[in-house]
């Protein structure tokens, strides 16, 4: 049997909060496909950055089966209500709270976050579009899509646990190797889990873990 | 807004250097049954701050915890039912938590908390 992930048809959204697309449906397809690997390390708690309508943190929690907590943020108010509502209607629970990336969850979770995941706003678009709010916090990226990345990254390998991964996701001109390369200065080595080739974008999935680990 | 959101929570404004534990002011509460889970329990307490649980606990009606938990309460079935309902089942639907150096509010409406921050406080 498949392993249960959440359902579109309980999938809360309105026209202020990014609807669940490829790049979601990849994620939560690559976080089903390695998490054999992820269960090995019996993870406790989860987090996801930017849960939009909640249909990723809800299949992170269906899997977690109740062995582990979920916990997950939006700058977006109304991306807050919908992921808490997309949530009940799966009959899971998370920790949902309004704020800017971590909003507030740090130091608390530092070095306890078993899976972070993050679908970051990748789009390259002009500096002055990023963090506008609304829906648009979703995608704006900014120059190369990556002004948001590029203030996560260096947050990341503090969050994890010993034994935690990251799993994002990220798009051909957000420089992979460059991402990858931040990654690795600051103790993290990553490999790309799924590239896929949706309408107008080439869209990858990347898996980022401590390098003392195998 | 679960108790257990609570104990991870923390005031990161700018200048504030203990913005934790944030104190906690009720005004509606709910109560929704979990799945009770022993081992999930005992997973959790190392990763919380028990002196800030057993205040929150307070704030919410849930008092007599004790200082610490020793090893022989996870087969003390009515701490660990406490436990779980203080920490998992109730829910604070609205309230609001404030910051024990700065005074800041942070509302929480409809069980959600709002950690915004305003531009000078980045």
């Amino acid at each position: 049997m498949p392993p249960k992930i959440a359902e579109i048809k309980l999938t809360h959204f309105d026209g202020e909060v990014y609807e669940p697309a490829e790049d979601s449906f990849m994620l939560v397809d690559a976080l089903v496909d390695d998490w054999p690997n992820i269960e090995k390390t019996s993870p406790t708690i989860c987090l996801e950055i930017g849960s939009g309508t909640g249909y990723v943190i809800c299949s992170a929690a269906l899997l977690l089966q109740g062995s582990g907590v979920c916990f997950a943020t939006d700058v977006n108010p109304r991306a807050a209500a919908a992921t808490q509502a997309t949530l009940a209607a799966h009959g899971v629970s998370a920790e949902v709270a309004i704020g800017d990336l971590f909003a507030g969850l740090q130091p608390r979770l530092s070095g306890q976050v078993d899976v972070l995941l993050f679908n970051p706003p990748y789009v390259p678009t002009p500096s002055e579009e990023v963090g506008r709010g609304g829906v648009s916090a979703a995608w704006a990226g900014g120059d190369k899509g990556r002004e948001v990345i590029d203030r996560v990254l260096p947050q990341v390998n503090r969050l994890l646990s010993a034994t935690g991964c990251l799993l994002m996701v990220l798009v051909q001109e957000n420089d992979i190797e460059e991402v990858c390369q931040r990654l690795q200065e600051s103790g993290l080595q990553s490999r790309v889990l799924l590239k896929r080739t949706a309408d107008e974008e080439i869209l990858f999935i990347l898996k980022a873990w401590n390098s003392s680990l195998q | 807004m679960r108790l257990l959101t609570h104990n991870m929570l923390a005031n990161n404004a700018k200048g504030v250097t203990k913005g934790f534990p944030l104190g906690l002011e009720v005004t509606a509460v709910e109560t929704k049954e979990a799945e009770f889970n022993p081992d999930f329990l005992k997973k959790m307490v190392p990763k919380l701050e028990w002196g800030a649980f057993c205040e929150a606990a307070a704030v919410i009606g849930v008092t007599g915890f004790p200082t610490a938990v020793t090893p022989d309460l996870f087969e003390d079935e009515a701490f660990l039912k406490k436990f779980h309902n203080a920490l998992l089942e109730v829910h604070v639907e609205e309230g609001v938590l404030i910051c024990p150096e700065s005074g800041r509010r942070f509302a929480i409406n409809k069980g959600i908390p709002n950690m915004l921050l305003n531009e000078d406080e980045c």
